[in-house]
């Protein structure tokens, strides 16, 4: 099974899912990038950023050439990079909130 | 990418056009139906107007600016003749900028049906007059170009934007300018905004304007960011906001411009349309697109470009509106509306350079009187709401 990314800036850290990925989908780098193909290692849904190059823990997460995050553990390329393993530089509450669907973990409906 | 010039149109201020537009500005609500209608089946005719009864001078500013665009030609300001805001003071700028003008309330004139009559024989009048305009070469240089985004989906901050950035930057390098806004959609990236600056003067006003956006979205308690968002695959508000600004483009910004202002020379420009604290609080920055489009044009934006991942069927007066999506099945469904489909770098068919040279290549030919597509489908829409800016504190009162 084959699947897209797409990385905008040739210095990024993480690409853009085209279609949604599994583990040991093979992922096609389009854009601007020296990656032609990386292997999956986890179920990456379509939207979600793939690493395309091993990153450290405290490193910054590169997008359009930019920091977006910093990882907050280590991430081999081809993992799903997102709320687990990233945090915001300027919202403190971005790494409490749930993996799936981003709702407010603290939020109380009652 | 194209070397081209076209036969413009010069203003007395030295600005070209691309269009010599005639425009019906109504200055209250009860006199919109006539405007419209004095305009119904005019080709070259654009309407804008203010709803308000009472006068607000954000909304008179952008009105002025609107009808001294470069693209306008000649104006009729029609009113009712009971509200504040005057269509004959309206006339007077817009003649003092060498335009041809002309107005009248309608309670003077008989009602609908004779004030719809004599409005037409007004604007015959004001085209025999704007045709007399000088046509000269125009190029990049000339140009000011606006973009905004809405109905965004995921494709836009991949695709749509920064195939508009990489169009910004080839713009700046030739001489034109760029406009871009929505400073609430830019929060988090204040170091990475204010390192643009190509001055310090331009750094002060771009962090002050950062900082003012970040107010407007702690006092309204909301960010640009949802959980939709997260479960769609955005990790953080930085990225969202980076999606955002990707259609500025990489070059340095010259400073900030606030609504009707215009430039001071070539180069990036920044727009604050987010209103200031005020005596009725910050009101609302874009209640919806076609207002933010309104900003842009107010700048001279001769042209303005909408990125729409979703798809949107909105157009502008006065400035061509060129929309743009990054998404292939959008442009599908909607091919007689949009205009430009920057999906073509995502499926591979085309690179961030090749998409940008041609959306090049459709501006020059719409600079050049080619149509877009909101333009063929008369799509005109317009929006001048209450706001303040530069306006007295809440200490001096509203009419100081």
């Amino acid at each position: 099974m084959n699947a897209e990314c797409f990385q905008i800036d040739r210095r990024d850290n993480v690409a853009t899912l085209l279609q949604d990925a599994t583990e040991d989908t093979e992922v096609l780098v389009r854009g601007d990038t020296q990656a032609t193909s990386l292997q999956c290692r986890a179920l990456i849904r379509a939207g979600h950023k793939i690493a395309v190059c091993d990153i450290r823990e405290g490193d910054h997460i590169l997008k359009y050439g930019q920091p977006i995050g910093v990882a907050t553990s280590a991430i081999a390329r081809g993992e799903w990079v997102h709320l687990h393993n990233c945090r915001s530089l300027y919202d403190a509450k971005s790494s409490s909130l749930d993996l799936e669907s981003g709702e407010r973990k603290e939020t109380r409906y009652a | 990418m194209p070397e081209t010039t076209w036969q413009g149109y010069l203003r007395p201020d030295g600005r070209k056009g691309i269009r010599n537009t005639l425009l019906v500005v109504y200055t209250v609500q009860c006199a919109q139906f006539v405007a419209h209608e004095i305009a119904q089946g005019e080709q070259d005719t654009h309407v804008i107007g203010f709803p308000g009864c009472y006068d607000n001078e954000y909304a008179i500013r952008l009105m002025l600016a609107l009808a001294r665009h470069p693209n306008v030609g000649g104006v009729l300001a029609v009113g009712l003749g009971c509200e504040y805001t005057q269509p004959a003071r309206i006339a007077e700028v817009v003649e003092r900028s060498g335009r041809p003008s002309e107005s009248f309330f309608i309670q003077e004139h008989g009602g609908t049906a004779e004030s719809i009559h004599y409005g037409k024989a007004l604007l015959a009048s004001l085209r025999e007059r704007a045709s007399k305009v000088e046509r000269v070469p125009m190029g990049w240089r000339d140009l000011t170009v606006g973009c905004e985004c809405g109905g965004s989906d995921g494709t836009s901050g991949l695709a749509g934007n920064p195939v508009v950035g990489r169009f910004y930057d080839w713009l700046i390098d030739q001489g034109g300018t760029a406009v871009f806004e929505e400073t609430v959609e830019m929060i988090g990236l204040r170091e990475v905004l204010a390192s643009r600056a190509a001055t310090p003067e331009a750094r002060l006003q771009i962090e002050q304007t950062y900082e003012k956006a970040e107010r407007y979205c702690k006092s309204v308690r909301q960010y640009s960011i949802s959980p939709g968002n997260f479960a769609g695959g955005l990790t953080t508000i930085e990225e969202k906001s980076l999606g955002a600004v990707a259609k500025s483009g990489t070059r340095p910004i010259q400073g900030v411009i606030r609504v009707a202002e215009r430039p001071a020379h070539s180069g990036l420009w920044l727009m604050d349309s987010v209103p200031d604290e005020t005596f009725m609080q910050f009101g609302y920055t874009n209640p919806n697109d076609t207002e933010g489009i309104m900003d842009l044009i107010s700048a001279g934006s001769q042209i303005v470009l909408f990125v729409t991942g979703r798809g949107s069927v909105i157009g502008s007066p006065i400035a061509p509106l060129i929309k743009i999506t990054g998404n292939s099945r959008t442009f599908q469904n909607m091919s007689g509306d949009i205009d430009f489909n920057a999906g073509t770098v995502l499926d591979g068919s085309s690179t961030m350079d090749k998409a940008a040279t041609s959306l090049a290549g459709l501006i020059a030919s719409t600079a050049a009187g080619e149509m877009t597509k909101p333009e063929r489908l008369g799509h005109r829409e317009y929006f001048i709401m209450y706001k303040h800016q530069d306006t007295p504190s809440l200490q001096e009162g509203c009419r100081a």
